[in-house]
């Protein structure tokens, strides 16, 4: 058991090194986001209302509304980096290597899912920083920008694994970079940018039912107050499920992969 | 050619494999094979492309599961004890397995984090392979900086690290260039005298003969032939003599007449027949040709090589 802890932080240690010597990975993450943003404040935020409904209310109430999807939006930016990071291990060949050698199988992994929730954590706070300037305005305390953070935090370890899944699953490491793209319009096919009631009913079902919007409808209850209702039981179900399942398809892949 | 004698009175079974056999759906990768390689020695698994050496190798380095068949390496059991035999061995194979954005020196230092080496032993140990590989100018480089003669100095380096009693090499030389499959096999030479084994799989017969004190044919997936290169080149005395002809039509009648198999390459327009390499027999072979009214533009008599014995045991 201390070995595999001990081996793991081996391999973070290796990831982030990784990070700090290709930081525009990590900037890319960071960015896309940040125009998101920008670009929906800015170009919309004037004729849509806090409610995601069309109206005045400006701006800044519009920000507030989207950042929660904002930051579902940072977790997927990651899936991306996590997903080349993994099967440029692959492709390399130096997986195989690892698992010639005495290494317990979960650092082999562990190492690509540490740096990604490092990642996360640091592009959320950045995002809300910005968002903060951008007119974002939270009506939140302590206990709930910490409930929020954890929320936040298991989705993008759920969305992790999945990525690391994928990487896994890919054949070279350019389908690996786009395996992960149809997360994109997520936050958008949900409840990050526009109030589901307003979408035609076949989206409106899909919208109301995936996974990325009792997550958003979460954050946005416990950051800037309003009802949470059944959304929080819910989102962390889908974190397990999607845990729980990418793990599976991850450690199946890793124990066939002949790379 | 290395020829490690072990000091001690008993000569250890390094590696033990019995009945191997593995399949991909319908195609029979391995056959049942068996192959036996004592401590301290280098054994060659030679064949061509698609002969079964890599999955040999893969199923011996734990990475994949056999189908059938028993396999102990260094006295720990392949099915059993999956993590012991990963503690005792090493692998290089074609391809470079070093992580590109990390320095020679980090690539180092994280093989012996992961062997839980001493700080001590793995400063130490770090040097010293540098050292000896000729890559302390780059050791702090990054490896994406490396040509490919480098990273693959450096990929031998990393599996030198935890000092593994077995050694796999899957054809460690396949794309150098010919300076650099020197320096590799020199390498290889010097690996043996501290005791280690050495599983070596390549397509280069050269390279088997160089190398290896046995050597086990592969073949679709069945051992042909195993012994030492001289075992092996003395089951096909005289080598062969190559034969070239103006045309393809000449070719086709020599083929006819010398009736013995042989081997043409209709673009060289060359017949390669195994022989004794006899004056007589050689004398009657060209007398024949002679008879038949066959003109020979090229005649060259080959000393026996393991070419040989592959024409002679496939007929390819």
């Amino acid at each position: 058991m201390t070995t595999a802890l001990a081996d793991s932080a081996i391999m973070l240690r290796r990831n982030v090194k990784h990070m700090l010597r290709y930081p525009s990975m990590t900037l890319f993450m960071i960015l896309m986001p940040v125009l998101f943003l920008l670009l929906f404040v800015y170009i919309l935020g004037g004729t849509i209302g806090p409610g995601g409904g069309a109206g005045h209310a400006g701006r800044g109430a519009y920000a507030t509304f989207i950042t929660p999807g904002i930051l579902a939006l940072t977790a997927v930016a990651v899936t991306t980096s996590t997903a080349v990071s993994v099967a440029s291990d692959m492709t390399t060949g130096i997986a195989a290597r690892f698992r010639a050698m005495p290494i317990a199988r979960v650092a082999m992994l562990a190492g690509h899912v540490g740096g990604a929730v490092i990642q996360t954590v640091l592009g959320m706070v950045a995002v809300t920083a910005i968002a903060l300037l951008v007119g974002f305005r939270a009506t939140a305390n302590a206990a709930d920008w910490l409930a929020a953070a954890a929320i936040l935090i298991m989705f993008a370890f759920a969305l992790t694994w999945l990525a690391v899944a994928l990487g896994l699953a890919a054949k070279t490491v350019e389908s690996a970079s786009n395996a992960p793209t149809p997360l994109i319009i997520l936050p958008f096919l949900g409840s990050g940018f526009a109030a589901t009631h307003s979408m035609p009913t076949a989206v409106r079902w899909f919208a109301e039912y995936q996974p990325f919007t009792p997550v958003i409808n979460t954050v946005r209850g416990l950051l800037t107050g309003g009802p949470i209702g059944h959304n929080a039981a819910i989102a962390i179900a889908w974190c397990l499920v999607i845990t729980l399942g990418s793990c599976l398809w991850a450690s199946r892949r890793l124990r066939r992969g002949r790379g | 050619m290395s020829s490690a004698t072990p000091e001690a009175t008993t000569v250890r079974t390094a590696i033990a494999v019995s009945g191997l056999r593995k399949s991909y759906g319908e195609h029979t990768v391995l056959d049942g094979i068996d192959l036996t390689v004592q401590q301290g020695t280098v054994f060659a698994l030679l064949g061509p492309n698609g002969a079964g050496k890599t999955t040999t190798v893969q199923i011996l380095s734990t990475l994949i599961d056999a189908d059938g068949g028993q396999v102990t390496l260094a006295g720990y059991e392949l099915n059993s004890q999956p993590a012991k035999v990963r503690e005792v061995i090493g692998v290089t194979g074609q391809y470079s397995a070093v992580d590109k954005l990390l320095t020679g020196r980090e690539n180092l230092k994280l093989m012996a984090s992961l062997y839980h080496l001493s700080r001590a032993t793995a400063k130490t140990r770090t040097a010293e392979l540098l050292e000896r590989f000729d890559l302390t100018e780059a050791a702090d480089k990054l490896v994406a900086t490396y040509s490919g003669g480098m990273a693959r100095k450096l990929d031998l380096a990393m599996t030198l690290v935890s000092d593994p009693a077995i050694i796999f090499l899957d054809e460690p030389t396949t794309g150098l260039d010919p300076r650099s499959r020197r320096t590799m096999w020199q390498i290889v030479k010097e690996l043996t005298s501290g005791g280690v084994t050495i599983f070596l799989t390549t397509q280069y017969l050269e390279e088997a003969d160089q190398l290896a004190d046995q050597i086990a044919l592969l073949d679709h997936g069945a051992v042909i032939a195993q012994g030492t290169p001289q075992q092996l080149k003395r089951m096909i005395p005289g080598g062969h003599i190559t034969l070239r002809f103006a045309d393809a039509e000449t070719l086709s009648r020599a083929q006819a007449v010398i009736g013995r198999p042989g081997r043409a390459d209709v673009a060289a327009l060359s017949l390669q027949v195994p022989t004794s390499g006899s004056v007589p027999e050689l004398r009657g072979i060209l007398a024949s040709l002679d008879d038949h009214g066959i003109d020979t533009a090229e005649l060259t008599v080959h000393t026996p090589d393991l070419d040989d014995v592959f024409l002679t045991l496939t007929g390819r």
